[in-house]
């Protein structure tokens, strides 16, 4: 256990982020949002971000390959390079942690996307254990601790310092070149903060929520609902919820028509949208009342029907916070009937 | 090391079938000289300018665009410029308000007769946009690269 | 607003029950205090949960453009700003007016609980509002804000208790917000240089996630197919891939609502990265009171905007480029 006085944290930043880039919580006065940390950055640990950590591994748009013609009229096709440079992603709460396990599912399982797990393979976490959870988080639900989530490096903030547990290899590496702006701390000091983390999540307004009911094997039950209609009423068909969702993956495949060649790209796409896979034929929901189910369904039935009842929302509350008229997936979960009596 | 090139703005000009453009034939036939560089675009009317042609043209790497159109109160169509100037003037306004250099986009009107006013313009309004310059603050990077 | 919500709730029970209308578009209570959902109640059962509260910013006559194949009939809570939007989306026969009963209700302002967390203050138990003071419990204390300090963007610019369309009132005696100076930031970003507001522009958009909540929330955006979601108009897109696209997005958006705007401000309030939309906008609106006489969208039903209109010697647009901010 290593630990930093919190008023000499922006050394250490600044000591990381000479070799490698550095993704950590930054203020830019409106909001907080990952970005790439450059010194002068003021970086917040304990503001909930607007996006999620997902952005390190998945922006939200990359390009993917570039195709032009040579002096010969042949088509030339640039498969664009992917990442090979180790980066660090500081600040990444238990909720995030776990966002990035489900995407793994289902970016590195075959067939692996490339640009996903080069991205994961040169990556360094420096997770955060939550000091002032939000009235809007309920990662408990689905079983996170957030007072120590599982990362390579552990950071946890108490008072006036910020503490740092190495746990991979990778971690170790990161910490002992840092090892000169660093003092030894002992294991104990952290662990009353743990407690305090603890404590508060029972407190949370939506501590109760639960997830009965739902998962594999409820698809025809669930789907049928009549509840459906009344709750997506309310949805404006906007995409902030998928947006902001960390585990939201669904992407676009586009080509840009420049004017010397064209660039394939991909971008987030949010089934909230009228144009969601769209085929030759159509579309295959057409009211808002299909593409509203299909966000709930996947996160809480389908999801967990193909990944051993894996479900894919972490309760991170960011949809809860950023919908524009308040529909989020706690009301979805407690008008079924998910509440603890 | 690259050699400094001579810049060579795009520009676009959208002209009015039933003035400019004749317009620019009749300088054409009179031996006026307007530069290359302007890429005419043949529109019905100036009220068919959708503001959105010309932040499209601003993407594809325009680096001034220009409108031209019939005389107010001689529209072939009786309003059709009225209002094209109505809401050029506000596009216009807003992409200064943005912060892009304001002498990028220009509505001018001239007529069939006026040949020698259409070389004028376009003159002038090229050696403008030599003056600020390649468009960096609009346009789409991967037209560029 | 207690005793405002108790009304509205009889007064909907009883439109219920008469039949005189199939369903009341209000406010549903949320999970705390400041998130109420805007919902269709078609029974009475479901009243126990209309809210009226300090948070109940949404203009609601954006859910009746979605009920104009409807021949149902709904009544519909509307604020008196949200009355502009209504008679917006009735002069551009967007809704079907027979079909809607339209409850005007008082209001005093609405708060911005974003406004509150960029205090710092978070794990938000409960929120009670006095006339000029806010009392926040949360679990780690409690604070007091001034309501001032907190009011939604479109509230510190309120433009008055009136409402322009109803039916019928309930608590329209409710003192709104004084306003300040509405054009006052658009004035300020017309004094700067190009190159300042360039620069503030593309911090604000460079945010921008392209959730489209700005269009959907919009009531005055009621295409059935917008621009950007038709993959013919060639600018059809789903995220920013270049900066180009951020300020192409946000110059048509407001353009295509330019002149009909009623400056409702809901593109500000919903956005989840808080850019100042509305200052776009805005600067639609100074600008056609500006070149074409005041003009407000939506204070009376019926009458031709300045866009689809023209006067022999308006303004032309080389005098706007040549001079620039400044008129």
């Amino acid at each position: 256990m290593k630990k930093i006085a919190l008023a000499k944290i922006d050394s250490l930043l600044e000591a990381i982020s000479k070799d490698m880039n550095l993704f950590a919580p930054v203020d830019n006065k409106s909001t907080v949002n990952y970005a790439e940390w450059k010194s002068g950055d003021v970086a917040v640990f304990d503001k909930m971000t607007v996006r999620s950590a997902k952005d390190a591994f998945f922006p939200q748009c990359e390009n993917m390959s570039k195709f032009s013609r040579d002096q010969d009229n042949k088509i030339i096709i640039d498969k664009l390079e992917t990442c090979d440079k180790d980066f660090v992603v500081m600040g990444v709460r238990g909720c995030d942690i776990k966002a990035i396990a489900v995407l793994d599912k289902v970016f590195l399982s075959e067939p692996v996307d490339t640009f996903y797990a080069a991205r994961r393979d040169h990556s360094i976490l420096i997770s955060l254990s939550c000091s002032k959870p939000e009235e809007t988080c309920f990662c408990t639900t689905f079983g996170i601790d957030p007072a120590q989530p599982k990362g390579d490096v552990e950071m946890y903030i108490v008072s006036d310092y910020a503490y740092f547990n190495t746990v991979t290899a990778k971690g170790e590496k990161l910490i002992s070149s840092l090892n000169n702006l660093l003092e030894n701390a002992k294991d104990s000091d952290i662990d009353s903060a743990k407690v305090a983390t603890r404590d508060i999540m029972c407190k949370l307004p939506l501590h109760d929520v639960t997830t009965d009911g739902w998962g594999a094997g409820v698809l025809e039950e669930m789907f049928n609902r009549p509840e459906w209609e009344q709750l997506s009423s309310s949805c404006i068909g906007c995409g902030t919820c998928t947006y902001v969702c960390p585990t939201c993956q669904c992407y676009d495949i586009r080509d840009y028509n420049g004017s010397n060649g064209v660039t394939r790209y991909r971008c987030w796409d949010s089934c909230m949208k009228s144009d969601f896979t769209m085929m030759a034929h159509g579309n295959n929901r057409t009211t808002q009342l299909q593409r509203f189910r299909q966000r709930f369904m996947h996160k809480l039935v389908y999801s967990p029907a193909n990944n051993d009842g894996e479900f894919s929302c972490v309760g991170c509350g960011r949809c809860v916070a950023k919908c524009p008229v308040s529909m989020n997936i706690v009301k979805v979960i407690k008008t079924m009937g998910g509440e603890k009596l | 090391m690259q050699e400094v090139k001579e810049f060579k703005p795009n520009i676009v000009a959208f002209c009015c079938n039933w003035c400019s453009y004749a317009g620019a034939d009749l300088a054409g036939s009179s031996r006026l000289s307007y530069p290359a560089e302007v890429k005419i675009i043949r529109v019905p009317c100036s009220g068919r300018v959708n503001p959105m042609f010309i932040l499209k043209a601003f993407e594809k790497g325009a680096d001034g665009v220009i409108i031209c159109g019939c005389h107010p109160g001689d529209c072939h169509y009786n309003t059709g410029n009225f209002y094209a100037r109505r809401r050029m003037a506000l596009l216009y306004s807003m992409l200064d308000f943005m912060g892009i250099e304001k002498g990028r986009t220009r509505v001018e009107w001239v007529s069939a007769a006026e040949g020698a006013k259409f070389a004028n313009v376009m003159n002038k309004f090229t050696s403008d946009i030599i003056e600020l310059g390649e468009c960096v603050k609009l346009g789409d990077i991967r037209c560029k690269d | 607003m207690q005793g405002l919500e108790k009304k509205i709730k009889d007064r909907a029970s009883e439109l219920l029950q008469s039949g005189a209308v199939d369903g009341i578009i209000g406010w549903e209570k949320g999970q705390f205090e400041y998130d109420p959902t805007p919902a269709v109640f078609t029974k009475e059962t479901g009243l126990d949960n209309l809210c009226y509260n300090n948070f109940c910013g949404a203009n609601l006559s954006k859910y009746l453009v979605g009920k104009i194949t409807s021949d149902k009939k709904f009544a519909v809570l509307l604020k008196p700003c949200d009355t502009y939007s209504m008679n917006q989306l009735i002069t551009e026969h967007r809704v079907n007016r027979s079909n809607i009963y339209i409850i005007g209700i008082g209001c005093n302002g609405h708060l911005n609980v974003e406004k509150i967390k960029a205090q710092g203050i978070s794990g938000i138990t409960a929120v009670s509002a006095s006339d000029d003071h806010v009392n926040i419990s949360t679990i780690y204390g409690d604070s007091k804000l001034a309501k001032k300090e907190i009011l939604l963007g479109k509230c510190e610019v309120c433009r008055g208790n009136v409402h322009v369309i109803f039916d019928e009132l309930i608590g329209e005696e409710l003192q709104t917000p004084k306003p300040d100076d509405r054009f006052e930031m658009v004035a300020k970003l017309e004094a700067m240089t190009a190159e300042e507001r360039f620069k503030f522009w593309q911090g604000e958009l460079s945010r921008c996630i392209r959730c489209n909540a700005c269009r959907n929330a919009c009531p005055a955006c009621t295409c059935r197919v917008c621009v950007f979601d038709n993959g013919r108009s060639g600018i059809e897109a789903k995220a920013n891939a270049s900066e180009f696209e951020e300020q192409m997005f946000h110059i048509i958006r407001a353009f295509h609502v330019a002149a009909r705007c009623t400056d409702c401000g809901e593109c500000s309030r919903v956005c989840p990265e808080n850019i100042p939309l509305h200052l776009l906008n805005r600067k639609y609106v100074k600008d056609i009171n500006e070149f074409y006489g005041d003009y407000q969208a939506g204070d009376i039903a019926e009458q031709r905007n300045p866009l689809v209109n023209f006067g022999d010697d308006d303004i032309e647009p080389t005098t706007v480029s040549d001079k620039g901010g400044q008129k």
